[in-house]
């Protein structure tokens, strides 16, 4: 794994790859002016949304991933995220894109906080911790005590925001190119971050913390702000969710997200950064497609139900771990290494 | 006073079934040192097998008997087929599988008998069993089912070669090995009783929340919180661990912060264990090679 | 005399590097062999390749049955019973739930209740700490109550993985003798590993000389033990 992670990271040349991908990704938008279709804005909102849980899973594939510390409980930390960005719009008047450093610093707080007790936690217990953490956030949510910022059960409702300075853009369009923004600076500083000494240190602790403690790292300070940073991502990701979906509600935010967020990085691939963007496409993907995949799988299995999202995203993880327990960024490197051995 | 003695009897109520569900988890914690993240949703789906077949006719105890040997074995099957070959596996790959059991048998749940809640018959009559409004039939009920449970697996464990062997093969496997004990039948053993533990509590809860694909969600949180309470390697301990959060939970819930905030009370409590006593009330603490 | 355990080719692995080469062995019905050398000389490994504990390849033949490709499980139920290095004590259990788990693969009940009580008159301080943690016993004791499960299995064959190891002088004599009243009264045959040759060689009839997982020498304990030359080149004393 590690040398995986070492390969995508400093690989020269996946510099020209990325840029290319990430060209492509900026000129998707501009089909719609070709292609005159109304279910182009929904195309739009789907690849909005990939962008987001792309950025969601790089947060967790940067603790999991590169530091070791399994979290099933990122879901809370993309509500608080989500909410910060409502309760900032809703009753402060803040403009939305001034609330994503506010929820990315916020989360940070959060993150790193909850780091603390992470750190005496290892492995089966703190997944244990941060399962318990995603399943009490949604009630925690509700309470009344805060129902007057979050609107209760009920949620609260936003206004879509329109493109600035008059661009020739719809609202999707603009949404879309907000998302992709963020998601290019995000991943632009954990790419350079894991590249550098701090990278070295995530990992050294990963693959064996207390020969890391004794090269002279300090691991709880690093594994602490690593949850830090991770649950900021994440939540970055939760207030764009609010903001591009102008709405929040608690029910949103149960472990069944936290599992997505699991799902896109295990399809993904475990510490792979490409892997980020594959996982958050394909967990959109399978939501979206749920439904005709069920329709074929009772047509081909003769079955008499319909079969849910989540007994896929179920049987996937199973078979991913059995037989591609590196995701698809994963399989990518492995047929690479075994194509250039075949033409050597 | 008399809402106070109400409150302790149905938190030893509840407290019954997070120790049937703590009781689970130690078991397989035991044996091969797992946390299983789908113990809640394994005991509902049995819940659902329970359901259909008293809805198709058959008497109550024999649908509960008839459960848990169904269960039994499909736990053992699942050991013997998914982590057995995981054996080795980091514990992410591990986490990772146990996730997707939980979802497959929700979705599959949900997918079979819909997602609307279900009444589940109780074979305990709701009478009130002393007169004075304090106690039911249905709790005294429940709790007594726990309690035999306890009593059977200590016999199990304690008095027959087959229980010390799952003992020995959980204390030291390699040893184990070399006195002719097949370890890994073991480990699949302790899996097929977790998960026949887990009917009986699904069961048990069921008539109280009423049916539903998620109805386990909280209660596997508090199941967790009693093993941590009472050590999550230590089978009394966990029972015991068990009652202790069930009426800590009650009267927390109905004197403190309100019933909206129980699920909260319980990342309080695992968090706080973990922290300040990860061994448990009653656990030995467990020196870890490194 | 018919050999009780024949080896062919015995070569074994751990992960990449290969720990024995081709080792050959045989072990005579009611004798002891001891398998002597210095450390890292595959004596452990042998031991192991045997009960199929690591990756190996070649043949073991018991009681001319093959038993090369059984696991570990079955050929402990075949009656090879290995008394493993460091004892394997299961420290939570009791002295007598140690000896009684035998019973789980033992189907002649009435013979193996009888068995504890001849374990105990072989062991009697096993029988003062009858109802003691094991985890609770002196090293000494650990290594009797190892010998004593592996005798609960009634086998035909003892492996015996260094039963001197850190034990005190005395308590190793005391060992030793019991080691020999077991072979000869209950026909058990013993293969066994030790550091300490010169008490290994007092128990044993035949000897193999192990260095670096291979065969240097082999024959009867006496001819070992009055060839100087050997004994200074190979056990060191």
């Amino acid at each position: 794994m590690a040398a995986l992670a070492r390969s995508w990271a400093t690989k020269p040349g996946i510099g020209r790859v990325a840029l290319l991908f990430w060209f492509g990704l900026a000129i998707l938008p501009l089909v719609g002016s070709v292609w005159d279709s109304p279910s182009f804005d929904y195309y739009l909102f789907m690849g909005q949304s990939m962008l987001i849980y792309a950025i969601s899973v790089l947060g967790l594939n940067l603790l999991i991933g590169f530091n070791g510390q399994i979290s099933l409980g990122h879901s809370a930390f993309f509500a608080v995220g989500a909410y910060t960005a409502a309760i900032l719009m809703n009753f402060g008047g803040i403009p939305y894109w001034a609330t994503l450093p506010v929820a990315a610093v916020v989360c940070f707080g959060a993150g790193f906080m909850f780091g603390f007790p992470a750190l005496k936690l290892e492995g089966h217990y703190l997944a244990l911790a941060t399962f318990t953490l995603a399943i009490a956030v949604p009630q925690l949510l509700k309470h009344k005590s805060i129902a007057g910022w979050t609107g209760g059960v009920g949620g609260l409702l936003l206004d879509k925001p329109d493109p600035p300075f008059g661009l020739p853009l719809s609202a999707d369009q603009w949404l879309y190119y907000l998302c992709l923004a963020v998601a290019m600076l995000l991943f632009w500083i954990v790419f350079n971050m894991l590249r550098g000494r701090s990278g070295r240190a995530l990992m050294a602790i990963r693959d064996h913390a207390m020969a890391a403690g004794t090269m002279g790292i300090d691991t709880a300070l690093y594994k602490t702000v690593a949850f830090g940073i991770s649950a900021g991502i994440t939540g970055v990701a939760g207030a764009l969710s609010a903001i591009t979906i102008a709405y929040v509600a608690p029910d949103s935010f149960t472990l069944q997200l936290s599992i997505s967020f699991l799902v896109g990085l295990v399809v993904g691939g475990i510490a792979s950064l490409p892997g980020c963007m594959i996982g958050g496409a394909f967990i959109v993907v399978v939501q979206n497609s749920s439904q005709s995949i069920s329709d074929w799988m009772k047509e081909t299995f003769s079955l008499r139900y319909d079969v849910p999202a989540w007994a896929i995203y179920g049987t996937l993880l199973l078979l991913l771990m059995f037989f591609l327990p590196n995701g698809i960024a994963g399989g990518v490197v492995a047929v690479r290494g075994w194509l250039a051995r075949k033409f050597r | 006073m008399e809402f106070f003695v109400q409150q302790i009897a149905s938190g030893l109520t509840s407290g019954a079934i997070y120790a049937c569900v703590a009781l689970g988890l130690v078991m397989i914690y035991v044996s091969t040192d797992h946390i299983n993240f789908a113990q809640g949703e394994m005991a509902m789906f049995a819940t659902y097998l329970a359901w259909s077949m008293i809805d198709a006719g058959v008497p109550y105890w024999v649908a509960f008997g008839s459960t848990i040997l169904v269960a039994f074995f499909s736990g053992l099957f699942i050991q013997r087929v998914i982590l057995k070959p995981l054996e080795t596996a980091p514990v992410l790959a591990l986490v990772v599988c146990f996730i997707a059991l939980l979802s497959i048998f929700n979705a599959l749940a949900g997918m079979i008998w819909s997602f609307t809640i279900k009444q589940f018959p109780s074979p305990f009559p709701r009478v009130d069993i002393f007169g004075n409004g304090l106690v039911s039939a249905q709790q005294i009920g429940v709790v007594a089912v726990t309690l035999v449970m306890l009593a059977i697996l200590t016999v199990f464990f304690r008095y027959t070669t087959l229980g010390l062997a799952m003992r020995a093969a959980a204390q030291n496997a390699a040893s184990a090995r070399l006195m002719g004990v097949r370890v890994s039948w073991m480990l699949a053993l302790g899996w097929g009783l977790a998960s026949g533990i887990g009917a009986i509590a699904g069961m048990l809860v069921a008539p109280i929340v009423f049916l539903d694909p998620n109805m386990m969600t909280g209660i596997l949180v508090y199941g967790f919180a009693g093993a941590l309470v009472g050590g999550i390697a230590n089978p009394m301990g966990a029972v015991a661990g068990g009652f202790i959060v069930g009426v800590l939970e009650n009267l927390v819930g109905s004197y403190i912060i309100g019933n909206e905030l129980k699920l909260s009370f319980a990342l309080i409590m695992v968090v706080g264990v973990l922290l300040l006593k990860p061994a448990g009330i009653f656990g030995r603490v467990i020196v870890r090679r490194v | 005399m018919a050999a009780i355990l024949e080896v062919k080719g015995l070569s074994a692995w751990y992960g990449q590097s290969r720990a024995l080469f081709d080792l050959d062995l045989t072990i005579e019905q009611g004798g002891v062999t001891a398998l002597l050398g210095a450390n890292g000389a595959g004596k452990t490994t042998s031991l192991r390749a045997i009960c199929n504990m690591v990756r190996r390849t070649g043949t073991t033949i018991l009681d001319g049955a093959d038993i090369s490709r059984k696991s570990t499980e079955d050929i402990v139920r075949l009656g090879v019973a290995h008394v493993p290095e460091g004892r394997g004590t299961f420290v939570g259990l009791s002295v007598e739930e140690n000896l009684r788990l035998a019973f789980h693969i033992r189907r002649d009940r009435k013979a193996a209740e009888r068995d504890i009580e001849k374990v105990f008159a072989y062991f009697p301080r096993l029988k003062e700490r009858i109802h003691q943690q094991a985890g609770t016993l002196s090293g000494g004791e650990q290594q009797m109550l190892a010998v004593a499960r592996a005798l609960m299995l009634a086998p035909r064959l003892m492996l015996l993985d260094e039963p001197s190891f850190g034990l005190a002088p005395l308590i190793v004599q005391e060992i030793f003798r019991i080691l020999r009243r077991i072979n000869e009264d209950e026909k058990v045959s013993m293969l066994i590993v030790e550091q300490n040759a010169a008490l290994a060689l007092e128990l044993a009839d035949n000897v193999y000389l192990l260095e670096t997982g291979k065969v240097v020498m082999s024959g009867p304990s006496a001819m070992v033990k009055d060839d100087e030359t050997l004994r200074k080149a190979y056990l060191g004393y």
